[in-house]
């Protein structure tokens, strides 16, 4: 008799033992599988539990934090990473964090409120860390065979199967790379600002950081102080807030402005007379003018570059036009001799474990879900955290996770119910969830306002309301 | 359940040093921590005088927090409810482990806010003021003064049964601060509590004999979290402080070990 028989062998009439392809599958039942034990997966295992079901979590490091974690290979947080949403806007609204704390928290304090958040609701018993997650499959009654191995693949693969997955597997951390003619002959160095770890990398360079997001302004910010010299190149105009306006922080100004229930023109008043008394037109320094109006898109969040373009460490460039082999010539025709290039382009969604017609994923690799979290006809799959919100993303994810609690807990008690809200909600897959105009490009793919989203979310969890299903 | 929570973002409760009090257990036995929440005019010391020892000889880690403007806590005399239950859910999140929170009188009331905001794993109410025209009409010599910014008048003869000798009584009594004005008017207005986030098993314990909190009232808060409350006869609204301290906090216990 060989080793393998002795597991039983499907054609041999195994004993209840369900196969896929000629591997044993684990039945755990009832139990969900979360993929990824960053802040999102932590947060859907903390509502799972709450919720009374069993959680299986794979991580592929070895510790908790995700993104938030500067120890994993794939974290994006470079040293001098702080919030920029403060902190009633960034902690689970169940969970708070110490109030002692500043108000805008470094990306150390963040790991530490993540490793309490996972300690505190016993959680790190549930993970299996160093394991990654190979496939995720669909298996008969709308369940999963999620496979895993250890991560770097060694040792063999395990088929587990759950009643439900939750895919928090983050999407800050497979770099989106721009393509220029001429970028694989350029000789000076090229990264992307997922290798940007610390300040001393740029020190006595000369910089070029491609990208007006909130990293590219940090690091053109860092590079101000550090660097030899440091152009900043943006394609279009963006609006740039402070983190402090009115004696407080500006998006508690913001959410003021909400809870007194101004509109958004009488917002976007205010918020134009602000800056303009503030700190003024910025075109004078060279950038361009922004081609829309204040939160149309997300602003970005940051005091102190526009501090550094009035001293003169930046200088505001276009867009590039192409790259030589020891210069960048931008469009426009100036030419500039940077030795480092930073690419704060930004990251891709990436889902590699998962067929992405499951997902909806379209030829751009954007996922069709409802509310960014629930996939067509897959009422036991979500995806969380998938959200680029106007405050901070904990929250947002907490309520994404209980709402998928819920729907799971009323699949069981009142499956009709569970049906007539999944159907409302994929008649509303392609809406979005910002009160503006929102530019179509891939960096706005999945933009909200925080205020617009959790009004849906406060309509789902009224329609999912436990009482009415007991 | 409210998500959209503008108003409460747009103004964070200031930061306030806070006093906690606590005795830990000699071995850890993964009991979940138990955190006291003293009511107006008391502090973290009515707790550590009995309770706080005790449970952690029963091996559950204990704390007790003084609201702020109370006991060690620094002064706060524009404190709201909402800040002292801020007070609660900061200690309470900071433990290592998801708490049990013990409330006591108006603490009882600021329990129930934080339990809004923090998923306890279990909560007990004792002898609970949940405000209200009628506590104050209960108590009308009491609440008089509260009216026109004064304290609440707390006497030991309130506070305590009978049996605590005289003189422990009133050294209690000389003890007492009061809480901030506003949070009196706000008892006062009595409004209702969010819903428990969690779902925790909740329990009410009080004593038929309470001369602040009325047999029906007891009744009413108990019912509101779906129990009927666990009754000491005999005992003053202060359970922790009175002679048979150790009943009431023996059946919590149990209730707990059961429960949570």
């Amino acid at each position: 008799m060989t080793y393998s028989a002795g597991y039983g062998d499907p054609e041999q009439g195994a004993p209840a033992t369900a196969w896929r392809d000629g591997w044993p599958v684990y039945d755990r039942s009832g139990t969900v599988c979360v993929i990824g034990a960053g802040p999102s997966g932590l947060t859907a295992m903390k509502n799972l539990k709450e919720h009374g079901f069993g959680v299986d979590c794979y991580e592929r490091d070895t510790s908790v934090g995700g993104a938030w974690n500067w120890r994993h290979d794939r974290s994006p947080v470079y040293s001098s990473t702080h919030l920029i949403s403060s902190k009633p806007f960034s902690q689970f609204p169940d969970f708070p964090m110490p109030d002692s704390w500043p108000d805008y928290p470094k990306h150390t304090q963040v790991l530490e409120y993540l490793e309490h958040y996972a300690d505190h609701f016993d959680l790190k018993p549930h993970i299996w860390f160093g394991t990654e997650v190979v496939k995720v499959e669909p298996a008969e009654g709308e369940r999963w065979d999620v496979t895993t191995r250890s991560t770097g693949g060694y040792g063999g693969e395990r088929i587990h199967r759950y009643a439900a997955v939750v895919i928090a597997n983050g999407h800050n951390w497979s770099p989106k790379r721009p393509e220029y003619e001429g970028l694989e002959d350029f000789k000076g160095e090229v990264i992307h600002a997922a290798q940007f770890k610390d300040a001393a990398q740029l020190r006595n360079k000369k910089v070029l950081v491609i990208g007006a997001g909130n990293t590219g302004c940090d690091i053109a910010v860092e590079a101000a102080q550090q660097a030899a010299r440091c152009w900043h190149s943006t394609r279009r105009g963006y609006w740039y807030t402070p983190k402090y306006t009115l004696g407080r922080p500006a998006d508690q100004v913001n959410d003021l402005m909400l809870w007194l229930k101004l509109p958004l023109r009488a917002r976007q008043f205010l918020a134009h007379r602000t800056l303009k008394s503030t700190v003024g037109d910025l075109t004078r320094f060279g950038l361009p003018k922004p081609d829309h109006k204040i939160y149309e898109t997300h602003t970005i969040v940051n005091s102190q570059l526009v501090y550094h373009l009035g001293h003169g460490a930046v200088s505001p460039v276009g867009d590039v036009a192409r790259f030589h082999r020891h210069s960048v010539e931008l469009k426009g025709g100036e030419v500039i001799e940077p030795d480092l290039v930073v690419l704060a382009t930004g990251y891709h969604p990436s889902f590699e474990f998962i067929d992405g017609s499951l997902l909806g994923v379209d030829a751009q690799g954007r996922p069709r879900l409802a509310m960014h979290a629930f996939p067509r006809r897959q009422p036991t799959l979500a995806v969380a955290g998938l959200l680029q919100p106007d405050s901070g993303l904990f929250p947002l994810v907490h309520w994404q996770m209980v709402a998928f609690a819920r729907m799971l807990r009323v699949r069981e008690a009142a499956p009709a119910k569970a049906v007539a809200v999944q159907r409302r909600l994929e008649s509303e897959l392609d809406r979005r969830w910002t009160s503006a105009k929102v530019k179509d490009s891939t960096r706005h793919w999945f933009e909200i306002s925080h205020t617009t989203y959790l009004k849906a979310i406060q309509r789902l969890l009224d329609e999912l309301s436990l009482e009415g299903a007991k | 359940m409210k998500v959209l929570r503008a108003r409460e973002w747009a103004f964070p409760i200031a930061p306030v040093r806070r006093e906690v009090r606590r005795a830990t257990p000699e071995l850890d036995e993964g009991k979940p921590p138990v955190l006291f929440v003293p009511g107006f005019g008391h502090g973290a010391w009515a707790f550590a005088e009995h309770w706080l020892e005790h449970t952690a000889d029963r091996g559950f880690p204990a704390y007790a927090v003084s609201l702020r403007g109370h006991g060690d806590s620094a002064k706060a005399p524009k404190a709201t409810l909402r800040a002292y239950a801020h007070d609660v859910a900061q200690v309470a999140a900071s433990l290592p482990r998801r708490a049990v929170i013990v409330g006591h009188g108006a603490g009882a009331l600021v329990t129930a806010h934080a339990l809004a905001r923090y998923p306890a794993r279990a909560a007990v109410l004792l002898s609970p003021v949940f405000g209200g025209a009628g506590t104050a009409l209960r108590n009308p010599m009491l609440s008089l003064p509260a009216l026109f910014g004064g304290g609440l008048r707390l006497p030991a003869g309130q506070l305590f049964s009978r049996e605590l000798p005289a003189n422990a009584a009133r050294g209690y009594a000389a003890r007492l601060g009061r809480a901030s004005t506003r949070a009196q008017w706000q008892l006062l207005r009595g409004r209702t509590p969010q819903p428990p986030v969690g779902d925790p098993p909740v329990l009410v314990v009080g004593s038929p004999d309470d001369r602040i909190v009325s047999d029906t009232a007891l009744r009413r808060v108990a019912r509101g979290y779906g129990g009927a409350p666990l009754l000491f006869p005999g005992m003053g609204h202060d359970l922790m402080l009175d002679t048979r301290w150790r009943e009431p906090i023996d059946a919590i216990l149990d209730w707990l070990e059961k429960s949570a």
